[in-house]
């Protein structure tokens, strides 16, 4: 038998080392394997333990602690019943049943650090393929065909932006992956990089051939140091075993391949402000045209696609442009994959094909709204993306029909809320993330988005004048004109939708003081129901700055002078006597 | 000003000052020895290169993982990503300054603890997340995180 342990970055912050060392010893003597994998996007719950008897998947243990390492060894030697309670639901096995899964294919099947577990699963294959029976031309049709589209966001057909490159004269090209997953909310790439790295580096090295580069550079957040180490171990393994280098496969075609870690700087997921960086500058966007297509990296021809499109890249080579375009919508083709998160009940990676609703994704999927509270908005695309409200939660997954409602596809971030989410502070925390990560390069943006935030701080802090949405409305527009690059032309949808969609809670926040969210803390006060307290002490335990006073078994009071209005005793109280207004 | 040892970032200037890009591999092997970036590394550095002062201070203060000061020896990373604001990081951020008495980008007067907010972490399904030394606490509350000061100030007294 075979016992597998989930070791992505999540899933070893939920605890899956320790269960792998506790596994280490209470294994030793039984007649059974030790291994790991990468993440398989189930997040919600992790430590995953599987158990694989002759190549097959016999049981699948969920939220595993070191505590129960004893458990599985006692099942390895025969007590069919010894992890009965840890044993994943049927209904949280369809998480995964639900999903069609070509990007994240390997990812949590297979160990990320040992090349034969993915040459096993058809590795390289198409690698092989390319190089010895197809032309870069042939290539670039069938990624045509495909119809593939950057996944970081912005869409572009991947084989135009191939081609492209292909066309432009030089000798000397580039191919570069955008790994700086900067999107709060999104971690796709990570998941591949981490669980399937030689997948990317095949994906690459296709794009390689297709335009004809020696060179390839993943840039990779520093924020992901187990994505980077897996990543370089799978580098000089494909060395070794030939997949880079010299005469790749004996074809004659060269390419090597490098890291660069990114040094924290979300506007450098700009593809001409990644180039700035990657060649050791301020990461600050150029003007465009010309596209890096014509000059890029060190003003060479250069391409530049995200993670996951080029994870799709081997699997379309394998099984044609046609069986991924099969997938999707007129506009949307293939799968994408979403980082699903927030307040939903399963969160977690989920792959789907294009045109799928928001609501397959949110409640079919992930199984709705934890404590079942009432859905409000998503959140798509991050701080360039835009909240989606529940009357739009058929919309399908598509880039045209995301794009109507003032949100993006985006890299895959949905971020999901309820009631207590505030939708004018959820602009301003976005805008807040805008305003510091913006380079500075453009006055509209290094001004505006300040500008904004003040205005949005006056507002959450109860100081809203009347005017104000307008003059907000007024300044997203000039941003959008006024800069040069992504960051700035989109750093005011979040509040532009929230605008658009949730108007009446600015208005709230303006002309009444009130939060209807009962989150902006300024607009709250917290008292005590003396008919419902019962006088337990439990809040006045809880209070971290000593505001509630009063006996056993008597009401107790808060001294709303003290009070920093966090909500613990909101949170604590068994009787509901803790009143928000 | 105190004086940094120079000849521990020799090595990295031998292998990387005459290769044109390198500039922020520099700096972040310079901030994996001396735990920051000291100024006077910085003129090293420029000396080396040829890259002017002026400049390597524009790309150091342009990235966030840079820092121009020591930091304490936890590093306390405090994930500010979507996720974890939703679920609710603004409280743990509190109750950690409650407990140190520090906000974002201050150290401890005893050098043990720096909290710095940083964008995501990518575990947003385990949000809220803190890192501190490269080690991934998820589903705080305010409570845990408070533990988790508590155990490590204890761990650093026992060493």
């Amino acid at each position: 038998m075979k016992i597998v342990v989930g070791e992505g970055s999540c899933g070893i912050a939920a605890g899956a080392a320790k269960v792998y060392s506790a596994l280490e010893s209470a294994l030793n003597g039984v007649n059974a394997e030790l291994t790991f994998t990468g993440c398989n996007g189930m997040c919600f719950l992790e430590p995953i333990v599987d158990i694989c008897d002759k190549g097959n998947l016999i049981k699948r243990l969920v939220r595993v602690t070191p505590g129960d390492a004893g458990k599985i060894a006692a099942f390895v030697n025969g007590d069919g019943d010894a992890v009965k309670d840890l044993e994943i639901s049927d209904d949280d096995k369809a998480f995964l049943d639900k999903q069609t899964r070509i990007a994240l294919r390997h990812c949590g099947v297979i160990n990320p650090e040992k090349i034969e577990e993915y040459t096993a699963t058809d590795g390289y294959k198409a690698l092989r393929k390319v190089l010895t029976s197809m032309t870069p031309e042939e290539v670039i049709e069938v990624i045509k065909t495909s119809g593939l589209a950057g996944r970081g966001g912005a869409g572009f057909p991947t084989w135009f932006k191939w081609n492209a490159a292909r066309q432009s004269p030089g000798e000397e090209k580039y191919l570069i992956c955008n790994a700086d997953e900067g999107d709060p909310g999104a971690f796709m790439d990570r998941a591949v990089i981490e669980s399937d790295p030689h997948n990317l580096i095949e994906g690459m090295l296709i794009g390689a051939y297709a335009i004809g580069a020696k060179e390839a550079i993943v840039y990779v957040r520093a924020e992901y140091p187990l994505a980077i180490s897996r990543l370089e171990k799978a580098i000089s393994q494909a060395e070794e075993a030939g997949y880079l280098g010299d005469s790749i496969l004996g074809s004659g075609f060269n390419c090597k391949m490098r890291i660069k870690a990114g040094a924290g700087a979300f506007v450098c997921g700009e593809e001409t402000a990644l180039i700035e960086s990657l060649q050791g500058e301020r990461g600050m966007p150029r003007l465009k045209p010309p596209f890096p297509a014509a000059s890029g990296y060190w003003y060479k021809p250069s391409n530049i696609n995200n993670v996951e499109t080029f994870a799709n890249v081997s699997w379309i080579i394998l099984n044609g442009g046609e069986a991924f375009a099969a997938m999707g919508t007129e506009n949307s083709k293939g799968t994408k994959v979403f980082a699903l998160t927030g307040k939903v009940k399963k969160g977690g990676l989920v792959e789907i094909p294009m045109g799928k609703t928001l609501r397959d994704v949110i409640f079919d999927i992930g199984g709705g709204i934890k404590e079942d509270k009432e859905f409000k908005a998503v959140q798509m695309g991050g701080p360039s993306g835009g909240c989606i409200p529940a009357s739009l939660l058929d919309t399908r997954i598509d880039y045209k029909e995301l794009a109507a409602t003032g949100a993006i596809m985006g890299s895959g971030g949905m971020v999901v809320m309820d009631s207590s989410t505030c939708m004018v502070s959820m602009a301003r925390f976005f805008l807040d993330f805008t305003a510091k990560e913006s380079c500075g390069k453009c006055v509209h943006c290094r001004i505006g988005t300040k500008r904004m935030l003040e205005m949005l701080d006056r507002i959450v802090k109860g100081k809203g004048k009347d005017g104000d949405i307008e003059l907000l409305e007024e300044l997203c527009f000039a941003v959008k004109d006024g800069a040069l690059c992504g960051l700035g032309q989109t750093a005011p949808n979040p509040v532009l939708s929230t605008i658009r969609y949730f108007r009446d809670e600015y208005e709230a926040h303006i002309n009444e003081k009130r939060c209807p969210a009962h989150s902006c803390g300024d607009l709250l006060s917290y008292s005590i129901d003396p008919a419902a307290c019962r006088g337990c002490t439990l809040c006045s335990k809880k209070c971290p700055v000593g505001a509630i006073s009063g006996t056993v078994k008597n009401p107790h009071t808060i001294d709303s002078e003290a009070c920093v209005k966090c909500g613990s005793c909101f949170n604590v109280c068994k009787f509901g006597a803790v009143k928000v207004n | 000003m105190m004086e940094s040892n120079l000849s521990k970032i020799e090595p990295v200037l031998d292998r990387y000052a005459a290769e044109p890009g390198s500039l922020i591999t520099i700096l972040q092997h310079t901030q994996e020895i001396y735990g920051y970036i000291p100024k006077d590394v910085m003129y090293r550095i420029s000396e080396r290169t040829g890259i002017t002062p002026a400049e390597i201070m524009g790309v150091a203060t342009f990235y966030s993982q840079f820092r121009l000061k020591p930091i304490g020896r936890y590093l306390i990373m405090l994930c500010q990503g979507t996720a974890c604001h939703v679920n609710g990081s603004e409280k743990i951020a509190a109750a950690i300054t409650n407990e140190l008495g520090i906000s974002d980008g201050e150290t401890t007067d005893d050098g043990l603890f720096s909290l710095k907010s940083v964008a995501c972490l990518g575990c947003c399904s385990l949000s809220p997340v803190m890192m501190i030394n490269g080690e991934t606490y998820g589903r705080l509350t305010p409570d845990k995180a408070v533990e988790i000061l508590r155990s490590l100030r204890k761990e650093s007294e026992n060493k």
